[in-house]
């Protein structure tokens, strides 16, 4: 496992508004059902601003920033 | 190896073992505590739920944080619909798995614990109660009866404990695993029933013993339940590391050509024949070849069958058996379920194959839970086994008798 800040998604949690793609399509896109799929591994050091605002956006908290890979 | 362990005693037929009957035969455990444990490191058992876990590291983990008040769980839920071995275990030898759940409940300083016995599973329910009845006081006052509902996947481990708390048999999210946060916030140790029937003859006969039985390096014995077109199909207890081509032979080899094998139930893997028959029956053997050996149920596919539409309906079953709690489990599964049962009922479309393949990736690893990863697996399995039937499948499921 790489080193550094993953992102993890609560998955009972988030109902597919799709917001945090809109915000960070560099590493989240959706699914047919409109659910995100993240992009493996640690989040690279120059998006890390915009993985924080897109959690912090998420309506109902379902995606984190963790130091291990949840891979959730 | 002189036959049976779990199985050996009265037989199975004269219905459950006493408990007078159970300690005149294997007297009393004579290991517990940290001796236990380290004897269950050494012996390398694996959970037989369907996991394949390492017994000793979730042990170790819940007596680290008990502080007096963990929680046991003997999960007898047994949702695999192809899977009887725990029913059998539960009816026939229920006392073994009261000595392991009791055994954790004192080395573990649990002051609680769950018997978990499917609500469908009545004659299951009615030997372990029995049973319970029938043990000293001190343990009877610290146990005690849950039904699990009849869902598939009421016998995840955190489905177990949502149950146990609040009355709700769906998955919750980990972390925290239940071993560290559990029922009422306790550490919780959800262990299998086969799995404690193991543990209440390792605390007798330790370690090596255990490892006396096994074949092709593997260790100690497995219970499994052959279905499908076999002479015989039950349970079987073999030594692990038996090969499947070994166990069909016992029972009764196969009743027809066989075609393909379900290695592990639904949460295993289809193999051809030619490349199933020497897998050994060992969880650790099976996981170096990238496959499972899950609770154990062996299922031979006859050539006469269609794997494309066996696979189907079981895809179905497993989307309808989502708890609905999370989008790429619910709406990927049931997706998947309309697609594979689209190409079996009006035939292969190329659309229809290309998102198979497509889904059966991106929804793996998505859920609060393992039930969508074991149903992409499985269906990934299928449409490599199956790959030419898949190719031209014909519009004919209806012809199929379920
Ligand atoms: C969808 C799903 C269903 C499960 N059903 C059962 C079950 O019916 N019985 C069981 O013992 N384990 C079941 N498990 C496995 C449990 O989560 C857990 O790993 C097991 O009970 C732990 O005991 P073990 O380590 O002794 O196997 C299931 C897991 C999943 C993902
Ligand atoms: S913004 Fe939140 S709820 Fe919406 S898709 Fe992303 S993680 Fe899910
Ligand atoms: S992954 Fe599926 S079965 Fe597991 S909790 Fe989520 S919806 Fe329920």
């Amino acid at each position: 496992m790489r080193e550094g800040l993953h992102l993890s998604i609560d998955r009972i949690k988030c109902d597919g508004h799709g917001l945090c793609a809109e915000l960070l399509p560099e590493l989240i896109r959706l699914d047919d059902w409109g659910y995100p799929i993240i992009a493996p591994g640690p989040v690279p050091d120059h998006l890390l601003p915009l993985a924080q605002r897109a959690v912090a956006t998420c309506p109902v908290l379902a995606l984190a920033l963790r130091r291990t890979a949840a891979s959730k | 190896m002189s036959g049976l362990r779990l199985l050996a005693g009265p037989s199975l037929s004269s219905g459950s073992e006493t408990y007078a009957d159970h300690v005149r035969r294997l007297g009393a455990a004579t290991l517990a505590g940290r001796a236990l444990i380290e004897a269950l490191g050494r012996s390398g058992l694996t959970g037989r739920g369907g996991a394949s876990f390492s017994v000793a590291v979730k042990w170790k983990a819940v007596a680290v944080a008990s502080k007096g008040r963990a929680v046991v769980i003997a999960n007898g839920a047994e949702g695999e619909p192809q899977s009887h071995k725990d029913r059998l275990l539960m009816t026939t030898r229920p006392h073994l798995i009261l000595d392991g759940a009791f055994l954790a409940a004192r080395t573990l300083r649990a002051n609680q614990v769950v018997l978990y016995v499917g609500e469908e599973h009545g004659s299951s329910w009615a030997a372990m109660e029995r049973a319970l009845d029938e043990r000293p006081e001190a343990e009877r006052r610290i146990a005690r009866m849950v039904a699990a509902p009849h869902r598939y996947v009421a016998g995840e481990s955190s489905a177990a404990v949502h149950l146990v708390e609040a009355g709700i048999a769906t998955p919750t999210t980990t972390p925290p695993h239940p071993r560290e946060r559990g029922v009422a916030s306790a550490p919780t140790l959800v262990q299998n029933v086969e799995t404690l029937a193991h543990i209440a003859l390792i605390a007798r006969y330790g370690d090596a013993w255990y490892k006396s039985a096994g074949r092709r390096g593997a260790a100690g014995t497995i219970l499994i339940t052959i279905t499908g077109g076999v002479k015989s199909p039950g349970i079987l207890e073999v030594e692990a590391g038996t090969t499947i081509e070994e166990a069909v032979a016992m029972a009764g080899g196969v009743s027809e050509p066989a075609a393909a094998l379900l290695v592990g139930g639904y949460f295993g893997a289809w193999v051809p024949v030619d490349k199933g028959w020497a897998l050994p029956l060992d969880a650790a053997a099976l996981k170096a070849q990238g496959m499972n050996l899950g609770c154990g149920v062996i299922g031979v596919l006859p050539a006469t069958r269609c794997g494309v539409c066996d696979t189907a309906r079981i895809m179905r079953y497993l989307a309808q058996e989502s708890s609905a709690q999370c989008g790429p489990c619910f709406f990927g599964l049931r997706a998947l379920s309309d697609a594979i049962g689209r190409v079996a009922e009006r035939g292969t479309n190329r659309d229809d194959l290309a998102r198979l393949k497509r889904w059966a990736v991106e929804v793996q690893g998505r859920g609060a839970c393992k039930h969508p990863d074991g149903a992409v697996i499985f269906l990934r399995s299928a449409l490599s086994t199956f790959a030419d039937t898949f190719a031209s499948h014909p519009a004919h499921w209806r012809q199929q008798p379920a």
